[in-house]
């Protein structure tokens, strides 16, 4: 599979390794461990409440869940206990499925934010700001308090533009297709490989990306390299992505894990 | 109009209500302060007033020639009115005292917003009354640039009781700042400030307030504004900074078809600071509508944050928003928004809230990269920002640099 002898290439940037997560109290993911190299994308199937999410904001370094065992290198740096936001400044970014409506801050505020801009008086940067809103349909709710009375697609739409604005190494998309009408979901998905670096052949390409998909339908846009499937907590398959996803749409999530462990009984 | 009210019951009204204790805020002994104070120059030339006064003004929303055009600006020093001046056909600004002895029909005016008797600070001020301002705007004058007002305390210990008018005649358009201040030294004084307002049929007023004291100063502003036929009167007031103790609740009457107000409300309370801010509205005719908004920042100081809005007519649309955010271990807010209505045909609504920033917001900016300081600045300096409806775009950003400035040392 690895057809590159480029070093950069095959490096792992990302690693995770035999994760354990708890939160509120609850043990929720259980040894599960990922790579990504340099300029890879993965997606993570799943059912609801497998521990996806839970994955992701543990990755991103949200204090409410607790590493109890494992760790994660990202970038050649031991990141297992820095605060959510040194990782964000490392290059970590992620699309929140249900970001807080904060009044007062407005969208173009939240992108001056994810530029690395403090001010509010938009100036020079008003130009690339309004540029990144445009490219995704968002120009209309810049000036509105940042998810206040957004819909579903408008949320998915302001986040990749604060992701595009924070051009963050690694991003973590948290189902960006779901509540998203048909017309915009190929928008999401042109969105996600400017963010990713689609454009650039793989050789060149750094940026890398984790996608949660529900559907999978996110797959018809962007391409990932590996497809992984979540069950209580665990990683239980690892492959293509649309094999994965072909199984558990004709046999189930169930289904699909028992394939995996007759495969690869290592596991 | 009302016919006038003789002087001798006014001034037997005022003493029948001297030892008439507030029902909110702290009782204040004015026996305490000083009555006299030392008569302070006129000066034609602002740029000649002493640094310190200047900056303080400046930092209590004052343009004094550097940023921001007015149509006119008059300053009170303590008892004395060093300043006055227009620079607008249509308005007139003027000394209280002046005003009074030119116009005998101003006295009709004279606390028929706000009862001489309401309690012992309005009869306070009429039976020892220093000056203030009148501020006019003649019928269906357009002000273009805000007229401008400073009250200053300067002197220590001492009380400067003013009684300030403003009347926007029919069909009119004015933007009024007030700012009240004191010497950046100032260890005690008391401001006792009356203000009435009248805003005749169609004429609109837009009257914003800057209070900047020092910790030992007390404070008994007492506003009653009056709105008639298709009236709007858009009220702001930003309070930041320490003050011993602030007891404020401007009562607007719409008593014209159609009258709207909106108070807006930015209040920011350090340790050591009492604050009791509110605003009520009747809306006492039909159509009349009512909005009250209200942010409230604790960084340990007490604040009681009030709302009234009273539906006596039909059709009546009335809305509050009363927003606490406690800052520190120390302090509380108390939120007390009241809806009331006498018939069935009104719309009245509230919603309050009173807490620390929801730490999923400081998260979410955290995730695009600011530290948690950085995104706790961010969020309160969001939520103070209040949109302004019906502020010339430069005034907004005037008011909302005179917000940064004040807060400058928390934020």
């Amino acid at each position: 599979m690895h057809n590159f002898t480029d070093r950069q290439r095959t490096k792992v940037m990302l690693d995770v390794n035999q994760l354990s997560v708890e939160a509120g109290g609850r043990s929720i993911l259980h040894d599960v461990s990922l790579h990504l190299n340099s300029g890879d994308t993965c997606i993570i199937f799943g059912p609801n409440g497998s521990g996806k999410t839970t994955l992701l904001m543990a990755i991103m370094g949200f204090p409410r869940y607790h590493i109890t065992q494992g760790n994660i290198v990202f970038h050649d740096r031991e990141i297992t206990h820095l605060s959510l936001d040194e990782r964000a400044r490392m290059g970590i970014g992620m699309s929140f499925q249900r970001p807080p409506v904060v009044r007062g801050i407005r969208m173009r505020d939240m992108i001056n934010v994810s530029l690395g801009e403090h001010s509010f008086d938009g100036g020079e940067e008003g130009a690339v700001v309004v540029n990144l809103a445009e490219k995704a349909n968002t120009t209309a709710l810049l000036d509105r308090d940042i998810n206040y009375g957004f819909s579903g697609g408008e949320i998915k739409r302001s986040e990749m533009v604060q992701l595009l604005a924070q051009q963050p190494g690694l991003s973590l998309l948290d189902e960006p297709e779901s509540g998203v009408d048909l017309v915009n979901v190929p928008l999401m998905g042109r969105l996600i490989n400017e963010l990713l670096e689609k454009h650039r052949h793989i050789r060149d390409r750094e940026r890398m990306g984790i996608i949660i998909s529900h559907t999978g339908r996110i797959l018809d846009y962007v391409n990932a390299r590996t497809g992984y499937l979540m069950l209580d907590g665990t990683i239980v398959c690892e492959g293509d992505p649309h094999e994965i996803l072909e199984t558990i749409k004709s046999r189930g999530y169930e289904e699909c894990a028992k394939c995996m462990s007759e495969k690869s009984p290592t596991q | 109009m009302h016919e006038r009210k003789e002087p001798d019951a006014v001034k037997k009204k005022a003493r029948a209500a001297r030892a008439k204790a507030s029902p909110f805020g702290e009782d204040i002994d004015l026996g305490q302060y000083l009555s006299s104070s030392t008569e302070t120059p006129y000066f034609d030339d602002l740029s000649l007033l002493p640094g310190e006064q200047r900056e303080q003004m400046q930092q209590s929303g004052m343009a004094l020639g550097e940023h921001g055009s007015r149509s006119g600006t008059i300053i009170q020093v303590d008892h004395s009115i060093i300043h006055s001046s227009v620079s607008q056909d249509g308005v007139e600004v003027m000394g209280m005292n002046r005003a009074l002895s030119m116009y005998s029909w101003l006295s009709r005016y004279l606390w028929r917003a706000v009862p001489v008797d309401s309690d012992k600070y309005t009869a306070h001020v009429e039976l020892h009354q220093n000056n203030g301002y009148f501020i006019h705007a003649l019928p269906n004058a357009r002000v273009t640039w805000p007229v401008q007002a400073c009250l200053y305390l300067a002197k220590s210990e001492l009380a400067q009781n003013v009684h300030n008018i403003i009347i926007a005649e029919e069909g009119s358009e004015l933007h009024v700042i007030t700012g009240c201040t004191t010497a950046p030294d100032q260890e005690s004084g008391l401001h006792l400030g009356i203000s009435e307002i009248y805003i005749k049929p169609r004429a609109k007023l837009t009257f914003s307030m800057i209070h900047r004291w020092t910790q030992g100063v007390a404070v008994r502003p007492r506003t009653g504004i009056i709105v008639e036929d298709d009236g709007v009167f858009l009220d702001n007031y930003v309070i930041m900074g320490p003050a011993h103790s602030v007891q404020t609740n401007p009562v607007a009457k719409c008593v014209g078809k159609g009258a709207i107000t909106r108070f807006s409300s930015v209040v920011v309370a350090p340790r050591g600071s009492s604050m009791d801010v509110g605003s009520q509205v009747f809306l006492d005719a039909e159509g009349s509508r009512a909005e009250i908004i209200s942010r409230v920042v604790s960084t340990g100081g007490h604040v009681t944050s009030r709302g009234y809005i009273a539906g006596n007519a039909p059709k009546v649309k009335g809305h509050m928003e009363c927003n606490g955010l406690i800052l520190s271990r120390e302090g509380f807010i108390h939120a007390v928004p009241e809806l009331k209505s006498t018939l069935a045909d009104v719309e009245l609504s509230h919603e309050a809230s009173v807490g620390k920033i929801a730490e999923e917001e400081i998260e979410y900016l955290m995730a695009r990269g600011l530290s948690r300081d950085e995104a706790v600045a961010v969020i309160v300096r969001g939520f103070l920002h209040v949109d302004i409806e019906g502020l010339p775009h430069q005034l907004t950003a005037e008011l909302q640099r005179a917000i940064e400035t004040s807060g400058k040392d928390f934020m």
